[in-house]
């Protein structure tokens, strides 16, 4: 007889959004041992689909993370060993079970979610994750040095895990950093109350335990040159990631008060502004915050406002709700904040006072019409319309483009016209012994495509450093 | 960390430092500059190069006490230790043969304008060096300049040394006696900036200055150090930090570097109370 089965997810605690928006701790609580051990157990154990070698969730998890496998070990109360399982191919699971979008993968592929919810994979991880956090992590046992010397360029997600990867195989990895603190984006951009720094912190050192070195305050590009990289080491990988804010180019966009997405997050999660005057790094928001764009960072963005004492915030897109890129559960969460959104409203130009701040927004409103090459329907003005909003702060989120300090300090290594740089299936690039991969060669994207990139690139590394040949005739994949 | 190795006042308000970064002074060029932060809770400050010595595996940058920061920073002494220094930041001065160079320093920019002036002594141009302060304590690096210079003019805003006035009524005259200029290297305050700018637009004379914005990263991500330059936003930190000096909407600049005044204020008197 077939176990009955459980429609829903179990529900996870959650901060109440009245109290959240006062603080920066973590917004979801995580889960106590026996709610995940019933969670786990709603698992079918699904075999795989045909002409496959793994169930549907693997097959949709961008680093193959043996999912049956750590959920059957979980049910059984098996932490240990579930999370041991998960590390084999993960080496952020606290991380990963906090920012990847499940939904679009290990549980958009669940097949009980083709009737009901499917099984809460992502809050299973992040307990497992938690669970060995809390209790030390092992230290893994190092397998013997091979003598080669890989450079990893960048220590975002994409670098971290093509870092682990080849320590693991026994390569010496060196990974460079251009902040002071390691973690890239997982640091300077996601906010303390998706993801906190200490398990960033955390997870970073279990990358180093696997015997990584990593060096900060290394601008690679200006303190040392790609090249010099590659005369020092066998191997390296670029992962610089997207780090160029784009702005709209209208008027008054350089008052004071309008901040790119990645100054106010930055300066919030890496400075702590938050903590202004304990920490030194200064912002402010004033009453009303207004952020230009409605995808994953636009919602922290205005969620982060809040935060700092915000009395509106607001997020201005130019479509409709049903083109918003964010995910589900990002827009769930600053609705329940009290984000507002200003949906099909484009933004002109910026007013100022006479001392140069920005006091309001001049906004058009817009009708969506035909599809574009993108497949959305295209917004368009509708004439007239205009109108203005006051604010005190402008956030302009509107993505960010391949950090261009590599590429532009390196001859030879080719890029694509949008900045990215171009590799094959493997990550391997048009310099020999140079591999790249995350945004830097896909343009922003997720934290788990770019440890996917990154895992990729590793073992494509791992085999060059084995004796396989660079490939004569090197066809990129992402031009 | 980077341990501080030698510290002098050269003033009660400007300290000079040199710092042990091996890789920063290898690559080290005139023009650019690095970010540091004293330690965990510290802001990130740029500071422009004013010396490095590949050799010694050090680099020399020279702070005016203008906020909590550089107040602290000037606190330290000989064998403490910073958090980060990071760099070399920015795009070198574009050092070629002109002909003859005016290099032009302010204040506090007179740290940042002595390693242009030997560099463009060293490419072979007749390098006229002017340097002014506000009064006689605050000049510096007179003799280091003017070993480097074949003409040097010095001027003190109330007279207390040397020639009273401003550094850009000593270009002015220059100009207007017919003295043929190549080119104006200028860093200083924005005001400053901006008179030679307005001294030698009307007579097509070449000028760069060195812009001074707030920056957080200097390395292109934050987009917190843009100016306009010729109606084009730029980020000083990457397309800068010195750019054609007609171009520049100066009151952009010196609008921007306002912002955080109320902040500043409340830093410093919460340091001044002992935190």
């Amino acid at each position: 007889m077939a176990a009955k089965i459980v429609p829903k997810k179990y529900p996870m605690p959650e901060q109440d959004p009245k109290v959240r928006i006062k603080n920066f701790n973590e917004v979801p609580l995580g889960q106590d041992p026996e709610t995940v051990k019933l969670e786990a157990a709603r698992c079918l154990r699904c075999k795989p689909t045909k002409g496959k070698t793994v169930p549907p969730c693997v097959e949709g998890c961008p680093v193959g993370i043996d999912i049956p496998g750590f959920l059957a070990l979980a049910k059984e109360g098996k932490f240990d060993e579930a999370i041991a399982l998960i590390k084999e191919k993960n080496a952020l699971p606290a991380i990963c079970g906090r920012v990847c979008p499940y939904e679009n993968q290990c549980e958009g592929a669940c097949t009980l979610g083709k009737k009901y919810e499917p099984v809460g994979i992502g809050r299973v991880e992040r307990f497992l994750a938690d669970w060995e956090r809390a209790r030390g992590f092992r230290v893994p046992v190092r397998p013997a040095p091979t003598g080669k010397k890989v450079a990893v360029v960048g220590s975002g997600p994409a670098g971290l895990t093509a870092a682990a990867d080849l320590a693991r195989r026994g390569h010496a990895v060196t990974i460079f950093e251009a902040l002071h603190a390691p973690g890239g984006v997982l640091v300077y951009g996601i906010p303390e109350f998706r993801l906190p720094k200490e398990i960033v912190r955390e997870e970073v050192e279990y990358v180093k335990s696997l015997g990584v070195e990593v060096k900060l305050d290394v601008v690679v590009g200006k303190t040392v040159t790609l090249e010099e990289l590659r005369r020092e080491h066998d191997a390296v990988f670029v992962g610089t990631g997207a780090g160029l804010p784009n702005f709209m180019r209208i008027p008054g966009e350089n008052l004071n008060g309008i901040y790119s997405a990645n100054e106010f997050l930055t300066r919030s999660n890496l400075m702590k502004a938050y903590l202004f005057p304990e920490y030194d790094t200064p912002t402010k928001v004033g009453r009303r915050v207004a952020t230009i764009g409605a995808g994953n960072v636009s919602m922290d963005c205005a969620r982060t406002a809040l935060r700092l004492g915000a009395e509106e915030s607001y997020i201005i897109y130019r479509r409709s709700r049903a083109e918003m890129p964010a995910r589900k559960e990002e827009i769930e969460r600053a609705e329940e904040e009290g984000v507002k959104f200003l949906l099909l409203t484009l933004p002109k130009r910026y007013l100022g006072d006479e001392r140069g701040w920005v006091r309001e927004v001049e906004c058009v409103r817009m009708q969506l019409g035909e599809p574009d090459e993108s497949g959305r329907r295209r917004p368009v003005e509708i004439p007239g319309s205009e109108f203005r909003i006051q604010v005190d702060t402008v956030v302009v989120a509107i993505g960010q483009s391949p950090n261009p300090l590599v590429p532009a300090t390196t001859p030879g290594l080719k890029t694509s016209r949008w900045g990215t740089i171009l590799a094959d299936e493997e990550g391997r690039t048009s310099l020999e012994g140079v591999w790249a991969g995350g945004d830097i060669t896909t343009g922003e994207a997720t934290v788990i495509l770019a440890m996917g990139a990154g895992k990729r690139a590793a073992a494509s590394i791992h085999e060059y450093l084995s004796g396989k040949p660079w490939p004569r005739d090197w066809r990129p994949v992402n031009g | 960390m980077f341990k501080i190795l030698s510290k002098e006042f050269l003033c009660p308000t400007v300290a000079k430092f040199e710092i042990e970064a091996p890789l920063i002074a290898r690559k080290a060029r005139a023009g650019q500059f690095v970010i540091l932060r004293i330690d965990e809770r510290g802001e990130r400050i740029p500071l422009t190069l004013n010396d490095w010595s590949p050799e010694r595996g050090t680099i020399t940058v020279v702070a005016l006490e203008a906020g909590a920061t550089t107040r602290r920073l000037n606190s330290l002494r000989a064998g403490d230790h910073l958090a980060d220094v990071v760099g070399p930041l920015g795009r070198p001065a574009e050092v070629e043969r002109y002909g003859t160079v005016a290099c032009v320093g302010g204040g506090v920019g007179i740290a940042c304008i002595y390693p242009e002036v030997r560099a463009f002594k060293a490419a072979g141009n007749h390098v006229i060096s002017i340097i002014g302060s506000r009064t006689k304590d605050l000049l510096m690096f007179e003799r280091e300049i003017r070993e480097f210079s074949d003409e040097l003019y010095v001027t003190t805003d109330d007279g207390s040394y040397a020639r009273k006035g401003f550094v850009s009524d000593v270009l002015r005259e220059l100009l207007e006696k017919g003295r043929k200029i190549d080119l104006v290297v200028a860093v200083g305050p924005v005001p400053m900036m901006k008179v030679v700018a307005e001294v030698t637009r009307p007579h097509g004379v070449k000028t760069v200055v060195s812009l001074n914005p707030i920056m957080v990263d200097g390395t292109g991500m934050c987009g917190c150090c843009r100016v306009e330059v010729g109606g084009k936003t730029r980020f000083a930190c990457v397309d800068g930090p010195e750019f054609d000096a007609h171009q520049v909407d100066f009151d952009l600049l010196a609008a921007r570097n306002r912002r955080y005044l109320e902040e500043e204020r409340r830093a410093l008197e919460r340091l001044k109370g002992g935190r």
